[in-house]
C-alpha cells in the first residue's frame, strides 16, 4: 500500500519540480541542484545507516564519480551529461565492488575509520597529480544531453532536469529495493546479524550489496555535482565532505527515501542563509541546528513527518 | 537646477566634480548605493595571514572611499559618487560551496559586482560561473596563471599579477646577488600553489644557470606542522639556496624548528611569500633571507600619497602595517573605481552635442546615470591605473589580467624589528610572459617566446 504511495509521490514531486524549473529564480534552481546532487549521496548513506553502518569516507565515491564525469568530458571526449553520470556510477561501482569485499567484514568504528582511510588515500593521490590540477582541480563543462547540444538557458534547464530526473529515479529504484526481500534484510542485520544468518540469508552478501549500492549513489551524486558546479577538486574526498554526508544523513533520518532529499534541501538552505547572514559564525549556526535535531528529533527531520501523521516512529525509522 | 544651466557650461565643468555633486541629485529615484560582494577566508588556515587582513583592508577602504578621503585621482566619494556597501562572505568550504555562495551573492543579494577569492581553486571554479551569470567579478589575490591562460573571460578580471612573476624575479634576484650558487634545494607544500611555485623556480633557474644542481625538493603536506624529517633532508643535502613558498602557520612552524638546528647557517633562504610574516618572526628569520611580497607591495612600495593613505587607514583599523593581501584588496577596489569613473566620464563627455537638442533634461539624465556593467568592463579592459603599489596594467588575458613589476629584498634584524634592504625592482615586462604565451612555455623558451 505504502509502496504505491511513495512512488506516486516521488513522480509527482519530480514533475512539480520540473514544471517549476523555468519559473523559479536562478538561485533557487541552483539550490535544488545542489540539494538533490548531495541528496542522492545521502540516499546512499541511508542504505548504510539502515544496515547499521556509518561511513566517514563516502567522499571517496562522491569524488570518484565527479572525476570520472570530469575525465569522461575533458579527456575521453564525452561531454554529455548522461555519459558523465554513467561514468560516475561505473567508476564507483568498480571500486566499491572491490573495496566492499574487505569493508563488508567490518562494523561500527572499524568500518567508519577504514572507509575514511580509503577516501584519504584518494585525496593524497589527487593532490600529487599535478596533471589533474592538484588541489586546484579543473573545470568541467557538459555540452549535451543524450547527444542534443545545449547552451545558455537550455543548458541551465537541462542540468536542472537531468538532476531532478536522476535523483527521482535513484529514489524510486532505491525505494523498490528497500521494499524487496533483500532490502528488508538491512534492518534485520542492524538488529541481529546472527539471526539473519540462522534464517539462511548471507549477511556478507547483503552488506556488500548495500555498500556497492550506496557507493554507486555517491558516484552518481558526484557526477551530478560536477555537471552543476562545473569544477571538481580533491576537496570532494577530503574528510569534512564525508562528514557532511553523515551530518545530513542524521539530520534527515532514515524513515523514507524522501528524507535524505528533503533533509538535504533543509541543510543547503540553512547553510546558505548562515553564510549570508553570519559570515563569521556560520559554522555555529549549523552546529546548533544539528544539536537541536539530535536533542528534539533523534529520529531525524523525517520523524517529524511521521509524528504529524499521528504514527509513532516505526522500526523503519530509527537510525 | 540642471535645466537652468547652460549646457555649454555643463560640458566645460570638470566631469569629476559634477559627478560627485550632481549625480546623486539626478539619480534620486535610481541607484543610491553600490552593493559589493566581498569573498575572503574568514575561517581556516588562510584566514589569519591573508583572509582577515584582506577583510579589514576592504572595510577600511570602503569607509574611506565613502567619506571621499582617498587621494587623487580617487577623491570622488564611493565609486562615481555612489557609496559602497559591503556584503562579506566566508571563502571556506571549497570550490563547490563557493560556487553556490557566489550564485546566492549575485542572484539573491543582487550585488553590483564581486571582489574576492584567495584560493586558486575557487578562482578557477568561479570564473565560468561569473561568465554564465554575466557579473563583473574581480579576483584580488589568487595566483594561478591557469585562469586566463586556459580560457578567456569577459566578466572576470584579476587586478594582481599571477604567480609566475614571483619565481622569475626570485631567481633573477638570487643570481644578481649570488651568481656563484650551485646547489639548490626546495621546501614547498604539496598542493597546487606549492608545486607551481617550485616548478616555476626550478624551470627558471635551469634556464638562467643550467649548471645548477637540484639537490633536494621537499614537499611536506599542507598544514603538516612538523618538519623534522624535511629539515634533516635539507641539512644533509648541503644546499647553497633553499627555496620556499611556505606561508602561514606552516612557515612559522618551519622557521621555529629549523633555526635551532642551524639549517640556515651556510645557505640563503628564499621566501617567495615571506612578507606578511616579517613582523611575526623577529629573531626567527635569519639575516640575509631573500623575501618577496608578490608584487611591489608593503615594504617594497615606493612612498606615495596612495601608499600613505592605505597605510594610515589600515593601521587605524588593524593596528599594524598593511601586508600584501591588503595591497591586493586596494588594487581591486581602485581598479573597479577607475574603470567605473572613466566609463562615467566618457558617457558625459560623449553626451549630446551641447545646446543642439531639445530634450536636454532627458539626455543629461541619461549621461549622468551610472555606467552600465558593459560600459565599465569596456573601460576596465587594458586599463592602467594607480595604486598604493604603483601602476597596475591590465595587459594580459585580453586586457583582464594585471601585470606589475615586482621586487625582492634581503632581511636584517635591527633594533627588534626585521628590516628589508638591498631592494631590487624588476619591471613588469621582464618578469611576466607576453600576451598569448603560457607562463611555463615562456620560461622554458628562455623568456623569448612570443605569441604566434
Amino acid at each position: 500500500m505504502s509502496v504505491h504511495r511513495t512512488s506516486v509521490a516521488l513522480v509527482a514531486a519530480a514533475g512539480a519540480l520540473l514544471a517549476l524549473g523555468p519559473v523559479i529564480p536562478n538561485w533557487a534552481v541552483s539550490l535544488v541542484n545542489v540539494s538533490l546532487g548531495i541528496g542522492v549521496v545521502v540516499l546512499g548513506m541511508m542504505v548504510l545507516m539502515r544496515t547499521g553502518l556509518v561511513s566517514f569516507g563516502h567522499g571517496l565515491y562522491y569524488c570518484l564519480g565527479a572525476y570520472a564525469a570530469g575525465l569522461a568530458s575533458n579527456r575521453f571526449g564525452a561531454p554529455d551529461m548522461l555519459a558523465m553520470v554513467a561514468g560516475g556510477a561505473l567508476a564507483a561501482l568498480l571500486v566499491s565492488a572491490v573495496l566492499g569485499l574487505l569493508l563488508a567484514k567490518y562494523r561500527e568504528i572499524f568500518f567508519a575509520m577504514l572507509s575514511l582511510a580509503f577516501s584519504m588515500i584518494l585525496y593524497g593521490l589527487l593532490v600529487k597529480s599535478a596533471d589533474l590540477g592538484s588541489t586546484d582541480g579543473f573545470n568541467v563543462h557538459a555540452k549535451s544531453i543524450a547527444g542534443f547540444a545545449v547552451e545558455g538557458d537550455a543548458h541551465r534547464l537541462g542540468v536542472y532536469s537531468v538532476i531532478v530526473i536522476t535523483a527521482a529515479l535513484c529514489a524510486l529504484l532505491l525505494d523498490a529495493y528497500l521494499r524487496s526481500h533483500r532490502g528488508r534484510l538491512a534492518e534485520a542485520i542492524r538488529d541481529n546479524e546472527l539471526r539473519v544468518e540462522y534464517m539462511g540469508a548471507s549477511v556478507f552478501a547483503t552488506v556488500h550489496l548495500n555498500y556497492v549500492i550506496s557507493a554507486v549513489l555517491a558516484g552518481v551524486g558526484g557526477a551530478l555535482m560536477a555537471i552543476h558546479i562545473g569544477h571538481i577538486d580533491p576537496e570532494m574526498t577530503y574528510w569534512p565532505q564525508s562528514g557532511e554526508f553523515v551530518f545530513i544523513g542524521i539530520l534527515s533520518g532514515t524513515g523514507s527515501v524522501f528524507a535524505p532529499l528533503l533533509g538535504s534541501v533543509v541543510f543547503e538552505t540553512v547553510r546558505s542563509y548562515a553564510y549570508e547572514k553570519s559570515p563569521d559564525t556560520w559554522q555555529m549556526v549549523l552546529g546548533v541546528t544539528m544539536l537541536m535535531v539530535i536533542v528534539f528529533l533523534p529520529g531525524g527531520l523525517w520523524s517529524l513527518a511521521s509524528r504529524l501523521r499521528g504514527r509513532p516512529d516505526s522500526a523503519r525509522t530509527g537510525g | 537646477m540642471i535645466k537652468a544651466m547652460k549646457p555649454s557650461r555643463l560640458a566645460a565643468a570638470a566631469t569629476a566634480i559634477v559627478l560627485a555633486l550632481g549625480a546623486p541629485v539626478l539619480m534620486a529615484q535610481q541607484k543610491t548605493s553600490i552593493k559589493v560582494g566581498f569573498v575572503t577566508f574568514l575561517s581556516g588556515p588562510a584566514a589569519g595571514p591573508f583572509g582577515v587582513p584582506a577583510r579589514q583592508a576592504a572595510e577600511a577602504i570602503v569607509e574611506s572611499l565613502n567619506a571621499g578621503k582617498a587621494p587623487a585621482p580617487y577623491q570622488i566619494k564611493g565609486i562615481g559618487g555612489l557609496p559602497l556597501e559591503l556584503v562579506v562572505i566566508d571563502e571556506a568550504g571549497g570550490a563547490t560551496k563557493q560556487v553556490s555562495e557566489y550564485r546566492t551573492l549575485v542572484q539573491r543579494q543582487e550585488v553590483d559586482f564581486v571582489i574576492g577569492y584567495i584560493g586558486s581553486g575557487d578562482c578557477l571554479a568561479i570564473a565560468p560561473v561569473a561568465e554564465e551569470l554575466k557579473k563583473l567579478t574581480v579576483f584580488f589575490d589568487c595566483g594561478t596563471p591557469r585562469i586566463f591562460e586556459e580560457a578567456s573571460y569577459k566578466y572576470v578580471f584579476r587586478t594582481r599579477p599571477h604567480a609566475t612573476m614571483d619565481a622569475v624575479a626570485a631567481t633573477l634576484y638570487l643570481l644578481d646577488n649570488r651568481p656563484a650558487v650551485k646547489r639548490i634545494a626546495g621546501i614547498n607544500q604539496n598542493y597546487a600553489y606549492g608545486q607551481d611555485s617550485w616548478n616555476d623556480f626550478e624551470a627558471t633557474i635551469k634556464v638562467l644557470k643550467p649548471e645548477v644542481e637540484i639537490v633536494t625538493s621537499q614537499m611536506p603536506k599542507f598544514g603538516a606542522g612538523q618538519y623534522g624529517a624535511e629539515i634533516s633532508a635539507l641539512a644533509g643535502a648541503n644546499p647553497d639556496v633553499i627555496h620556499s613558498s611556505l606561508w602561514g602557520g606552516d612557515l612559522e612552524a618551519f622557521m621555529l624548528q629549523a633555526q635551532p638546528r642551524d639549517l640556515f647557517k651556510k645557505n640563503i633562504l628564499v621566501l617567495v611569500a615571506g612578507e606578511p610574516y616579517l613582523h611575526r618572526l623577529p629573531g626567527k628569520i635569519p639575516d640575509g633571507t631573500v623575501v618577496g611580497a608578490r608584487g611591489v607591495n608593503a615594504v617594497f612600495a615606493a612612498d606615495s600619497p596612495l601608499k600613505r593613505w592605505l597605510t594610515d587607514l589600515y593601521k587605524a583599523k588593524a593596528g599594524i602595517e598593511p601586508n600584501y593581501p591588503a595591497y591586493s584588496v586596494a588594487n581591486a577596489f581602485l581598479g573597479v573605481k577607475a574603470a567605473w569613473e572613466k566609463a562615467a566620464a566618457k558617457k558625459v563627455g560623449s553626451a549630446i552635442p551641447m545646446g543642439a537638442n531639445k530634450n536636454v533634461k532627458e539626455e543629461m539624465e541619461k549621461a549622468y546615470a551610472p555606467p552600465t556593467q558593459e560600459e565599465v568592463i569596456a573601460m576596465f579592459e587594458k586599463l592602467s591605473f594607480d595604486t598604493p603599489s604603483g601602476k597596475v596594467q591590465m595587459s594580459l588575458g585580453k586586457g583582464h589580467q594585471a601585470v606589475t613589476g615586482t621586487a625582492y629584498g634581503t632581511t636584517r634584524f635591527e633594533n627588534g624589528v626585521v628590516k628589508v634592504g638591498n631592494i631590487k625592482y624588476y619591471p613588469a615586462e621582464r618578469v611576466n610572459p607576453p600576451e598569448g604565451v603560457s607562463s611555463l612555455d615562456w620560461i622554458k623558451s628562455g623568456f623569448r617566446a612570443t605569441a604566434k
